[in-house]
């Protein structure tokens, strides 16, 4: 663990989070924790259909109700928003039509929850129900009764690309395989259901408090909704009880509260039922993979072919996003010369679909990686050598256009070979018992803002005053991944202070600067070169303020262990607090200043598309999962996954091995048991009860190996270390299965049923040609 | 329905406050005593987020009627450590990563703590048993075990240690 800590005192150490203590001791405060006094409660009223025109809303009753203090409608507020500047087609409360069953029609503010919940009743909504889609393939063939009536054919968005020669490239394959792969739907789940504090001011401004990712596009939508100028507005990000994506664009119940804040002019709170969570979703989609893949004799793989189409739900979301990554992150990974992508972003009338951890790329790694296993056996190799065989030359330029920088994957590959004794499991372990290795990989950060601007993704200041506290102001949110413990390492690394001595104010839009939100793995890299900025812009003004006082030159000196000292001469060092109060005689104000955006050359290509999967860095990661399946049952228990992570440096191994543990984890839930089940747009599941989210008891061993390849331009070398771990897991585990039973399972979750299925339809195959091998590929597709 | 005086015995003090017969026990400790360290994760008791210690015993709040437990020694997280002490558990999770988003570390911890004051020594099956009705989404639970294991030497060298004067 941390290697290459050379030198430092607090980058590459194990510390605790800086905001633990709150947790731990329950004093800190998540969104449904505040209350301010005069707070009224918010409920919404959702949509029964799938699919409906509103012919009339009456709230006459409901407005009678002793208690209720406002009701809002869509025509309360009919600015459209939504995350994309493309995709602008959600509204407060539906105007025309609702799209889902959930879909939020109105809303109530009243003295209590209960009073809410009886006015919602007492609202009369007539509806005309429409012939509703359900299934993405059927919906993206609909001549009439579109979803969106600028959607012919209910597609949000197609993209076809094509690098390099895909014909020529399979005709030059030794072995070709074509499948079709399935994932279901899958919901991010974190513990904290949503909550908002949407607080109308005596000044006529508006405080929202929120359990945001994005504190910033909040802001922007919440001002655009309410027809208010954003600097009448102020997002505050209390503390987040996880997000994983789910929190990453702006949820209903968010503008919400704010039209039912500014209508009333009171503090109105509303906070989700888990089956609102479910219902607001923004999970990963269902997702049909149709992939070829060609491969030579020796291994290597000449040519790729997807046509992605994902069942987007109702609204864009970040729809355009995903299916965009889908494509691109086929780069970036192996060297791959000549790939053919098609996705398709369908509408159907379910809840909308949108970022969830390892964003886009999840669904379509599993399909590649299951299907290089198969390949490789087919070509008589081992799958792990065969991702030797096919690795980038880093640094390059990938076909395309992403630029690769720091590539760890290598050693990524070879730690888990070496840890999972691949060479003496693959293939020898008893019938029932397999192992299989998968990689992945992640951006971190994506190199283009979601709105087109040049100016900073992220922008940090440090103040320090006459106490000597050193005070940074970033707006990047913490959501339990670390950002707020990353910023105190950078910072009093740079300042050689103690983490201790540094504070923190975060995610608020009236104190602290921009950041685009904690969203594809962002953080770490821009804020943390924000950060790292900042704190040698103040620095450097400090050392020029002693260099002056000692009267040599800055660069002389060095900020470490809580002084500035001369470099060679002992005699002249000043403590941390002298040093300051030198450096405010010299400068009157000390504020250090840092921004970050990404080289022009990370920026990516220029053809249709190309905006999205451009990265100024990514990390790595290879897995070795070995599992146990009972070929009576079909149960599958998963022993061990051994995970190897490139995070370029982990500036926090503690948190860097929480992040690929995690993410393991998460992939783990989605390989074998984590299902949205819908009937006629309905969600049969919506709760933590019906929808399986891991426990203890079913959860895998896994060991995290953190890989540090140092990357150019990441702070101290840093990469994303929350996501990429994710999309390795769920094909690792398939291919156990594989290497544990001879059957391949195409569609996840990888349930019992699938298992069964698949062994009696290989008994039969194997029966009629006579084969006896117990490890044999089947090459059933599973048609779910 | 009317609201009745009820007297809760709430991390070691006797708390009165006035609610409906109906009033969940996790309502009233956030609503009533402004005890907001208890957390809502879902509402069909199968996450764990609410649990809170009866008479040492791991319960959960959001289903059970705040009126049935008066007479009770009720334990939040606010009450697991002492005035700017943290137990045992609670430094555990702290410093071993158990906690990253922290929303249902509150759960954990009160289901650690009762494991603990009736196993101190327990073994990694026994320790995943005694947590499976709490759900994590971030940790994959491996440095939730490193927490517990952590509280648990932690435990250990105190309970050996001589006694000091002070406390």
């Amino acid at each position: 663990m941390g290697k290459n800590t050379n030198g430092f005192s607090i980058i590459g150490k194990p510390m605790a989070m800086s905001d633990a203590r709150a947790k731990v001791t329950g004093l800190g405060k998540y969104a449904d924790d505040l209350s301010v006094p005069g707070m009224l409660t918010g409920k919404i009223l959702h949509s029964p259909h799938a699919h409906a025109r509103i012919r009339s809303i009456d709230v006459s009753r409901a407005q009678a109700l002793a208690g209720v203090k406002v009701i809002a409608t869509g025509v309360d507020a009919r600015n459209p928003y939504g995350i994309l500047p493309i995709g602008h087609d959600e509204r407060a409360f539906a105007l025309g039509k609702a799209l889902y069953i959930g879909d939020n029609v109105a809303a109530v503010a009243a003295t209590t929850a209960e009073i809410a919940e009886q006015a919602l009743d007492l609202i009369r909504v007539d509806y005309e129900q429409l012939p509703a889609w359900f299934d993405p393939e059927e919906s993206m063939k609909a001549e009439s009764n579109w979803i969106n009536d600028e959607r012919p054919q209910n597609i949000e968005k197609e993209y076809h690309h094509a690098f390099g020669d895909p014909d020529k490239g399979f005709e030059r394959a030794d072995f070709v395989a074509e499948e079709r792969y399935y994932a279901g739907e899958v919901n991010h789940a974190a513990m904290e259901p949503h909550a908002t504090l949407a607080i109308w001011e005596p000044d006529d401004r508006l405080t929202v408090h929120s359990s945001t990712q994005v504190p910033f596009y909040l802001h922007r939508t919440i001002a655009s909704v309410c027809e208010m100028p954003m600097s009448q507005i102020r997002v505050i990000k209390p503390l987040i009880g996880g997000g994983f994506g789910g929190k990453s664009e702006i949820i209903p119940l968010e503008v919400a509260a704010a039209v039912l804040a500014k209508k009333s002019r009171r503090p109105v709170k509303i906070t989700y039922t888990r089956e609102e969570v479910f219902l607001a979703h923004r999970g990963r989609p269902i997702t049909i993979v149709y992939l070829k893949v060609g491969i030579s004799r020796a291994g290597k793989i000449t040519a790729v072919q997807a046509r992605v189409i994902q069942d987007g739900g109702a609204y864009c979301g970040y729809g355009p996003v995903t299916v965009l990554y889908s494509g691109a992150l086929l780069g970036a990974i192996y060297d791959i010369a000549n790939v053919r992508y098609d996705g398709f972003r369908v509408l159907t009338n379910k809840p909308a679909c949108g970022a969830m951890r390892g964003h886009g790329t999840v669904n379509v790694r599993f399909a590649f990686e299951s299907m290089l296993d198969q390949l490789s056996h087919r070509a008589g190799l081992d799958p792990l050598e065969v991702r030797r065989r096919n690795l980038l030359k880093a640094p390059c330029i990938t076909a395309n256009s992403l630029r690769v920088t720091s590539y760890g994957l290598p050693e990524c590959i070879e730690k888990v070979f070496a840890r999972s004794n691949w060479s003496e499991k693959k293939g020898k372990l008893p019938y029932g018992k397999g192992v299989g290795m998968a990689c992945s990989h992640y951006v971190s950060g994506a190199a283009n803002p979601i709105i087109r601007s040049n100016m900073p993704h992220t922008t940090v200041y440090i103040k320090i005053d006459r106490d000597a506290a050193v005070t940074v102001y970033t707006g990047a949110s913490e959501i339990g991944q670390g950002s707020d413990t990353m910023h105190v390492q950078i910072a009093a690394e740079t300042l050689g202070v103690r983490a201790d001595r540094i504070k923190l104010v975060a995610a608020d839009t009236e104190l602290t600067p921009i950041d685009l939100g904690s969203y594809s793995s962002r953080v770490t890299f821009m804020a943390g070169n924000a950060c790292l900025n900042a704190a040698k812009d103040m620095r450097d003004q400090i050392l020029a303020a002693v260099a002056k006082k000692f009267g040599c030159a800055a660069e002389e000196l060095e900020a470490k262990g809580g002084h500035i000292s001369h470099r060679s001469d002992s005699s002249k060092s000043l403590s941390f607090d002298e040093a300051v109060a030198v450096a405010l005689e010299f400068h009157g104000a000390l504020v250090g200043r840092g921004t970050y955006a990404p080289p022009e050359m990370a920026r990516g290509g220029k053809f249709k598309g190309a905006g999205v999967g451009p990265s100024p860095a990514y990390s790595y990661s290879a897995q070795v999962a070995e599992v146990t399946v009972d070929p009576e049952t079909g149960q599958v228990r998963v022993d061990k996954i051994v995970a190897a992570h490139d995070c370029g440096r982990a500036l926090n191994p503690l948190t860097v091995k929480g992040q690929i543990e995690g993410s393991v984890y998460m992939g783990f839930g989605q390989a074998l048991q984590e299902d949205m089940i819908w009937k006629d747009g309905r969600l049969m599941n919506p709760s933590l009860l019906e929808y399986r989210i891991p426990a203890t008891k079913e959860n895998p061993e896994i060991e995290s190996i953190i890989v540090e390849s140092i990357d150019p331009e990441g702070p101290f070398g840093a990469k994303e270390a929350g996501e990429g771990s994710l999309a390795a897991t769920i094909p690792a585990i398939a291919n156990a299965i594989f290497d544990a039973v001879g059957v391949r399972i195409n569609s996840i979750p990888i349930t019992p049923d699938k298992i069964l299925e698949a062994l009696r339809e290989k008994q039969k195959a194997d029966a009629g040609n006579g084969a006896n091998g117990a490890k044999r590929p089947s090459l059933a597709g599973n048609a779910r | 329905m009317n609201k009745e005086l009820m007297r809760l015995h709430v991390n070691g003090e006797e708390r009165e406050i006035a609610i409906t017969p109906n009033r969940l026990l996790l309502d009233a400790l956030r609503e009533d005593l402004g005890l907001t360290g208890s957390k809502r994760g879902c509402d069909d008791s199968s996450c764990g987020c609410c649990a809170v210690l009866v008479d040492g015993t791991p319960m959960l709040s959001c289903v059970a009627l705040a009126a049935s437990y008066e007479g009770r020694e009720i334990t939040t997280i606010e009450g697991l450590g002492g005035p700017g002490e943290l137990d045992p558990v609670q430094e555990g999770y702290a410093e071993m990563g158990g906690a990253q988003c922290g929303y249902c570390t509150p759960g954990f911890m009160i289901a650690t703590k009762a494991l603990l004051d009736r196993n101190p020594n327990p073994s990694l099956d026994e320790i995943r048993e005694a947590l499976s009705s709490n759900l994590c989404r971030c940790t994959g639970y491996m440095q939730i075990y490193e927490s517990v294991k952590y509280a648990i030497e932690k435990l250990r060298a105190k309970s050996s240690a001589p006694v000091s004067a002070g406390r």
